[in-house]
């Protein structure tokens, strides 16, 4: 496959900016419904200050839950790994709980945890913490046979097993586990905000269309969007180095 | 050399009857590996070759045994075993040191870096130490699982088709090299290749369903040249009765 080259980025960043500039020329719709890419970029560098401040509050909500959810889900595989009745009991419980939608305990995380940053994390943590611990799991059951073999035939202890060789095995499969978990926190946070917040970036987009200044909604929604790309750059990063260490037999 | 022998050689066995489920693989069979020598094992595929390799290196064979396994001194066979596979197993996160090296890693015990550098020259990676798996050729990366296999140091040695996936050349050279470095010890090898086992093997068995049969070579002594007419008699006549022992399979 190609690799996109920053270059690429850049032509299909125009190419959308173009669309959505043809969009509001052939419908003609009125700024308040859909502003133009000038505007929303005048609105970005007017309140640039005002975007940062709040920046800042969902970036921390999300790094925080970020780092939590996927330490939490790292340690789950691993207990789920060496204890059998962990996952006779515990992996069922798991599964289930998946089939609630965690937007709908973002009302009830509220009333518990408050306003502040605490409900927003526990809400990012909530949204990544299955599939960082299903990918790791997964990772660390599918340790290539023959690697275990060779280890049990110098006498390895299990729990050297497990750190020497299952976990450094899984790491690309908790690499990816996090890349999904980037994108999915900052979702969670915004999530959070929306229920109820007085900071951060979801709750500067109601403050901001309850205003009608619908420039300054959708620059707050670019700014959401540049905080998840620059999370996924950061995160592909670690990744791609964890991959390098842990290459597979071809490249 | 590397492996300066604490004790005599060792000759090994395994007698027994190994079921896979209701179904019998080999029934009252009788293995000797001979102290100090090179026993290679040939045979058609699924006929247990690989189950009899697992079973002496204590590996999980999917099947149930009984019988004995054992050795000449009477000591449990279980730690003294070095395995070596057809691929390589080299864990692509270690550097070369990092998986000759690694045997000691995993009981906890000191790396002796002395040893592992020594052994790193002799297969000759001392210029690839630190280098990962990957930046590797399939027969440096096999040269360097043989070192780690030479670093266990153990009085057995299993060896599972190691040189199958090598191409002609690298192989011949893996497999003096392999001969010279394990002179003292014990070896089982199994392979597909009848003219590998015919250069290497002080006895040759065969493996068919109704067990093991010793192949006579009466060409010299190992490493043999596979061009010497002898040894080209002898691998007609080998590659009849592996015909037939496959014949009989289907």
């Amino acid at each position: 496959m190609h690799k996109p080259t920053p270059k690429d980025f850049l032509v299909s960043l125009l190419v959308i900016v173009f669309g959505w500039q043809c969009i509001v020329w052939v419908s003609g719709a009125p700024s308040f419904i859909l502003p133009d890419p000038v505007r929303v970029a005048l609105a970005f560098y007017n309140n640039f200050g005002l975007l940062w401040e709040h920046f800042l509050v969902t970036a921390s909500e999300v790094l925080i839950g970020l780092l939590l959810g996927s330490l939490l889900g790292a340690l789950t595989a691993l207990h789920l790994t060496m204890s059998k009745t962990a996952q006779r009991f515990l992996m069922p419980v798991l599964v289930l709980t998946q089939t609630i939608p965690v937007f709908a305990l973002a009302p009830i995380l509220t009333l518990w945890l408050g306003y502040g940053l605490s409900s927003k994390i526990a809400m990012a943590v909530l949204i990544i913490y299955f599939p960082v611990t299903s990918t790791f799991f997964d990772g660390l059951r599918n340790t290539p046979q023959g690697y275990l073999d060779l280890a049990q035939s110098m006498r390895a202890t299990r729990w050297r097993i497990l750190f020497q060789v299952r976990v450094p095995a899984a790491l690309p499969a908790l690499a990816s586990g996090i890349r999904l978990a980037a994108v999915y926190a900052p979702i969670g946070a915004v999530i959070g905000e929306w229920v109820g917040a007085s900071q951060g970036l979801g709750y500067l987009m109601l403050l901001a269309n309850g205003r009608v200044k619908i420039d300054l909604m959708f620059a707050a929604l670019i700014a959401l969007c540049l905080l998840t790309i620059g999370l996924r750059s950061i995160i592909e990063l670690i990744g791609r180095r964890i991959e390098q260490r842990t290459a597979p037999e071809s490249d | 050399m590397a492996s300066k022998p604490e004790t005599d050689p060792l000759r090994f066995h395994l007698k027994g009857t190994f079921r896979h489920g209701r179904q019998v693989l080999f029934q009252d069979l009788s293995l000797t590996l001979e102290a100090g020598q090179w026993t290679c094992l040939l045979g058609p595929s699924g006929v247990g070759k690989s189950t009899l390799l697992k079973l002496l290196a204590g590996l999980p064979s999917g099947g149930e045994f009984s019988g004995d396994i054992g050795a000449s001194d009477a000591q449990p066979i279980g730690s003294r075993i070095a395995y070596m596979a057809q691929s390589d197993l080299l864990y692509p996160w270690l550097t070369v040191y990092g998986n000759v090296v690694l045997g000691q890693n995993l009981r906890g015990e000191i790396e002796d870096g002395e040893r592992a550098n020594e052994l790193i020259r002799q297969v000759g990676l001392q210029a690839h130490r630190d280098k990962r798996p990957h930046q590797l050729s399939g027969g440096m990366r096999q040269r360097a699982a043989l070192a780690r296999t030479l670093m266990e140091d153990t009085p057995l040695v299993l060896l599972d088709e190691p040189f199958s996936a090598l191409d002609t050349r690298t192989r011949r050279e893996m497999q003096e090299l392999a001969f010279r470095l394990l002179q003292d010890k014990t070896v089982l090898l199994v392979t597909h290749d009848a003219a590998e086992a015919l250069r290497l093997a002080q006895t040759l068995l065969v493996m068919t369903e109704s067990g093991l049969e010793v192949q006579d070579i009466d060409a010299g002594e190992p490493l043999r040249q596979i061009t010497d007419d002898r040894i080209v008699a002898s691998q007609s006549r080998l590659l009849i009765r592996l015909n037939q022992a496959d014949g009989a399979d289907a």
